[in-house]
């Protein structure tokens, strides 16, 4: 298949140059603009943000023990919740999967040495950094309350907490997107090797196409946006101010207009890495190679014409609401032909349940869940019911948390061996996965049910009758919260005293597999040339180390 | 002026990533149409909000752009696109292969121009604003009829011609660097990739003044036609 | 310190867990209004197909997982990649399915979007962090809607500062209360009882404290109670008291002696205005003439008619709009 491998007998990490030994200090990693270096760096920051968001929840979870509250005041917990959601949603899950294993495999997958602009690549993890710093700053000195949907007038006139400093820092980080969007568009379309054809590429490559796409035309509506929302703060100029003849719905248009498109940001990597997975643990092409691929891009199209369904009780015209609802069952449609690709996939496969598949197959499972719990949503009647309430909170942490999260953890674990050179323990990796897969249910059906109860969202306290199935929530989220920590530890763990990793430990197809773990900084000795499909573990089995 | 450079062609190393130049040309120029890609749509939202506004607020957006004045604007709509012709001048100098010094002297033509751009907008559109009050949030005094929306189309107007002209100053320093660049021989017929990848830029930059122009100076038929 | 609170506040809600576990978790609040059965009917079809369809990709996958686990290192799958009628299959069920779904729940909304004509309207001004309600014959309420059974209600709406939104979700309705405009939704209660008001839009600091209830009585306790206590002035009568006061009367005159229009048999008739446009006269234009005057000038009348914002609140608004709706029986006359 490829002309070309490099070094493949398995050596002590360390004795062979590799992207991590190839230079030593910290300039080398600041200054770096080796595609794989970069994603370390983007890796070691949304981890941080990841459990500052965390943190953030479980502080929630443990207040709402209590229906009068049992941490912290009312003022307090809307910056809590606030926090938890600008900080999940911008630093931690619009990033993760692109800025870590994007930056990671998308040049290895295709054949190419780096991406297109690896300076412009470097440079948008710091004005990734630039952004959280802001933002951080907003959370210790003192919160912001606006929740992570900034809606005016609350916040351009009346919230008294550091608007601007939170607004500021999603706004920087938002070209931190643009950038690395950029990147891999060029890349993909310019820097595939020969013989790579577009529908030979990995399907995780799509993904990374089609959540570009979504970076490029969706990330600068929200940073004008959020540009006038400072700029009314600032200045009290009255764009979102009814009484000076601004609108505040039109604050909602432009904010959803992105901020829709950005679900599925988190999501098409997730269901990319799942490509990945289940094709490689079932030792078995993809179902429906072309069908997955064009789902994908459909996806990321469709997607930008549903931002109304967020809307649908703020008094726009019945007219908008059937638009916006017709379309939004249909951006359901290319989800669920891939739910049912990938469950195909596995049909008379050989199946092996490393802690990656585990992630995968929960993934499959519970965004399934997710998807269709948005049907609810997306019907115009039931929806009146359920917005503003904790159903809205339990369908997207299904999909963000139960899908986008659990992917993301399963490709951490997938590629962690090319990353690292180390092999992670696997029974820790199994029964977190099972930890993190049971933590989650226990703490996010319950809200599906208080939703249909009618507590709306985004209370600090709550009427009595509610209690019971918010600490089923509560208790649910420490055990996801054990959950996510095991990993880091055994992670970690696996960087010094893990056992080395030979360039393929799962068996796996893919250009990726055919370097070392971990590889040299140029990737590849001599660029491939490729001859076959992607997913080719029906065709001869190549022994390779 | 025959000062035909017959010195050896000066390209650029062909940077690691790429395999060849021919990879390297494409992967800037598709770069460059992606990120105009990103600025239409960043324009675009402000755009769209600005038409929201001008439909809720017809006559207030009428009386507040009453107020800008035309000539001006007309003026530098001429001198964008007299820059938009020098900057493909350029570009065109360094593709048939002319000398260093042409190129040089169309590419300060163009940064002439852009600068008088934003002369004009300066010292003479924008102070006039503030000297008549109707910078809103900092000096808004402006009380006649349709005062809050005629203060809502001056928000619009100065972030649509702010953020248009941060965009001429960023493109100025890339004029610049790609003057000095020129001066240093680095452009001939066969690299001269920089130039018009920066020109695509520039052109972008002046479209989107075409769009602002009209959208903000000329509504409400200002010259004896429906009010 | 922290964590012993922490432990009894655990301990304590696990006690309140274990007895409440014994009364069966209601799966939705209480049916009370007209629509709420139907709205329910299609969230446990929605329900059953969610539950369905995840238990068979669940069950598919474990089934497939047990099946066809490894059993050697060697094997080799057979090459299966593609099945176009397949596709077609789980293209084709589930677009059916989001087609019902879309239909029966459009027609459901677009049944629900307009109130019956002969509706009650009762109406709603929500401001940090409380409900004001006023009544058309003059009650008052705060956090409280006292409604009667079997009848339509209209609940006109809007907020004195931020987004806000009424929420009831015993009758299943819910709108977002916006400032500077009017929003509203409709409901017929079936079941007598009290039932919870909540916001349902974050509005700040007390969001969760900005919560209600609504008694539904039977028609005779409502009248009654509608009457009881101190005699108040009606909505209209408010409204023309301080139609005198703040010097309206002076130019909307009854008998267009003013500079100012007659507002006799206005309300509800479309007008065409200065810019051209017409427009009919509801809550909303009447409200956008009294805070922005110049928006809404009437052709051969002079721009002179001055703003009343910042002057009266929301709910005096409201009074106005009611006096002017008051005069609306009365024939036209005049220009």
């Amino acid at each position: 298949m490829s002309t070309a491998v490099a070094d493949i007998h398995e050596v002590p990490a360390g004795s062979r140059v590799n992207y991590l030994n190839a230079s030593y200090g910290i300039k080398s990693w600041l200054f770096t603009t080796d595609h794989k270096r970069i994603a370390l760096l983007y890796l070691a920051s949304i981890t941080f943000m990841f459990f500052v968001g965390g943190t953030a929840a479980v502080l929630m979870r443990i207040h709402l023990i209590e229906p009068s509250g049992a941490l912290v005041q009312p003022e307090t917990y809307n910056k809590l919740f606030s926090i938890h959601g600008i900080v999940m949603v911008f630093f931690f899950l619009v990033p993760s999967i692109p800025a870590t294993l994007g930056n990671f495999l998308v040049p290895l997958m295709i054949g190419a040495r780096d991406l297109a602009f690896p300076k412009l690549n470097l440079l948008s993890w710091y004005v990734y950094m630039v952004g959280a710093i802001f933002t951080l700053y907003a959370v210790i000195s003192g919160g912001v309350d606006t929740g992570w949907t900034f809606y005016a007038p609350f916040s351009s006139l009346y919230s008294q907490t550091h608007v601007i400093a939170a607004a500021l820092g999603v706004f920087i980080t938002g070209f931190s997107s643009i950038l690395t969007g950029l990147n891999f568009i060029v890349t993909i379309h310019k820097m595939r090797a020969p013989g790579m054809t577009w529908f030979r590429l990995p399907l995780f490559i799509w993904a990374m196409y089609a959540t570009s796409v979504i970076f490029i035309l969706g990330t600068p509506v929200i940073a004008i946006t959020i540009f006038l929302l400072g700029l009314e703060r600032l200045l009290h100029v009255g764009i979102f101010d009814p009484a000076v003849g601004g609108d505040p719905i039109l604050f909602q248009h432009l904010f959803w207009f992105y901020s829709h498109p950005a679900v599925y940001i988190m999501i098409l990597p997730a269901m990319g890495v799942i490509s990945e997975v289940v094709t490689c643990f079932s030792k078995k092409r993809i179902f429906g190679y072309s069908i997955v691929a064009f789902s994908s891009m459909a996806i990321a199209v469709i997607s930008f014409l549903v931002w109304g369904h967020h809307m649908f009780v703020t008094g726009q015209s019945v007219y908008a609401g059937l638009i916006f609802s017709v379309l939004s069952f249909l951006v359901a449609i290319p989800s669920a032909i891939k739910v049912f690709n990938w469950t195909s996939t596995l049909y008379k496969g050989s199946i092996s349940y490393e802690a990656p598949m585990l992630y995968a197959l929960g993934f499959i499972g519970l965004f399934t869940m997710g998807g269709l719990t948005g049907l609810f949503l997306a019907s115009l009647a039931t929806d009146v019911h359920l917005n503003g309430t904790y159903f809205i909170v339990a369908h997207f942490h299904y999909i963000m948390v139960g899908g986008a999260v659990m992917g993301y953890l399963g490709g951490i674990h997938f590629w962690w061996p090319k990353i690292t050179g180390r092999l992670y323990p696997d029974a820790w990796a199994r029964f977190a996965a099972l930890v993190v897969f049971v933590g989650f249910n226990l703490t996010f059906f319950p809200q599906f049910m208080l939703g249909y109860l009618g507590m709306p969202r985004r209370y600090a306290v709550y009427p009595e009758e509610f209690q019971v199935l918010n600490v089923m929530s509560s208790a649910g989220a420490s055990i996801l919260g054990i959950g996510y920590l095991i990993p880091l530890i055994y992670l970690i763990w696996s960087m010094r005293y893990g056992p080395v990793a030979g360039p393929n430990p799962w068996g796996a197809r893919g250009l990726e597999w055919e370097v070392p773990s971990p590889p040299p900084t140029e990737n590849f000795e001599d660029i491939p040339v490729v001859t076959e499909e992607a997913y080719n573990y029906t065709g001869a089995r190549q022994t390779l180390g | 002026m025959a000062d035909m450079a017959h010195t050896v062609p000066h390209s650029p190393a062909l940077v690691h990533q790429f395999e060849t130049k021919e990879q390297q040309h494409d992967a800037g120029s598709l770069g460059m149409w992606v990120f105009l890609a990103t600025e239409i749509m960043f324009f675009g939202g402000v755009f769209m909000a600005y038409i929201v506004y001008r439909a809720l607020h017809l006559e207030a957006f009428i009386q507040g752009s009453h107020f800008l004045d035309v000539t001006f604007g007309a003026t530098n709509t001429a001198v964008l696109i007299c820059s938009s012709l020098t900057m493909a001048l350029a570009i065109n100098a360094a593709q048939t292969g002319k000398s260093k010094s042409t190129i040089i002297t169309f590419l300060i033509l163009t940064m002439l121009l852009g600068a008088a751009f934003l002369f004009i907008k300066f010292t003479f559109e924008w102070t006039h604003d503030w000297t008549e009050g109707l910078v809103p949030g900092l000096h808004f005094t402006y009380n006649g009829p349709h005062a809050p929306g005629v203060q809502l189309f001056f928000c619009f107007y100065f972030f649509m011609t702010g953020l248009h002209a941060l965009h001429m100053f960023i493109g100025l320093g890339i004029l610049a660097t790609l003057t000095v660049m020129a001066y240093r021989g680095r452009f001939n017929g066969e690299y001269y990739a920089p130039l018009e990848v920066s020109g695509l830029y520039w052109h972008f930059v002046d479209i989107v003044w075409i769009f602002l122009f009209p959208l903000l100076y000329l509504i409400g038929g200002r010259y004896g036609g429906g009010h | 310190m922290i964590g012993a609170g922490i432990a009894e506040v655990f301990v304590d809600a696990g006690a309140r867990l274990l007895t409440s576990a014994l009364a069966p978790i209601p799966l939705r609040p209480p049916a009370a209004s007209t629509i709420a059965e139907g709205v329910d009917r299609l969230h446990f079809a929605l329900t059953g197909i969610t539950l369905f369809f995840t238990v068979i990709i669940f069950s598919t996958i474990f089934f497939f997982m047990i099946k066809y686990r490894r059993q050697s290192e060697d094997e080799i799958p057979p090459e299966i990649e593609k099945n176009v009628p397949l596709e077609i299959l789980w293209t084709g069920i589930p677009t059916l399915i989001c087609v019902v779904i879309f239909f029966w729940s459009a027609s459901l909304y677009i049944r629900n979007a307009r109130p019956p004509d002969a509706s009650t309207e009762i109406f709603v001004v929500g401001k940090q962090w409380m409900w004001h309600l006023q009544h058309p014959e003059g009650v008052r309420e705060i956090n409280e809607l006292h409604v009667p059974l079997g009848v339509p209600i209209k609940l006109t709406m809007t907020s004195e500062d931020v987004i806000h939104d009424f929420y009831i979700p015993a009758f299943r309705v819910k709108k977002d209360v916006l400032p500077g405009r009017y929003t509203s939704l409709w409901f017929q209660a079936t079941k007598t009882g009290t039932y919870h008001v909540f916001c349902g839009q974050y509005c700040g600091a007390d969001h969760a404290q900005m919560i209600g209830w609504v008694y539904v009585m039977e028609p005779s306790d409502y009248a009654a109670w509608l009457s009881g206590g101190a005699s108040h002035e009606s909505m209209a009568q408010a409204g023309e008291r301080l139609f005198t006061q703040l010097g309206c009367a002076t130019c909307h005159a009854g008998d267009n002696t003013g500079r100012g229009p007659s507002l006799i048999g206005l309300y509800g008739k479309p007008e065409k205005l200065r810019g051209g446009e017409t427009r009919i006269v509801d809550e909303g234009l009447i409200r956008q003439a009294i805070i922005f005057p110049n928006s809404v000038i009437l052709p051969n009348y002079p721009p002179v008619m001055p703003t009343f914002q910042g002057q009266i609140n929301e709910e005096q608004v409201l009074q106005l709009i009611a006096y002017v709706k008051s005069l609306g029986t009365q024939e036209r006359t005049g220009k």
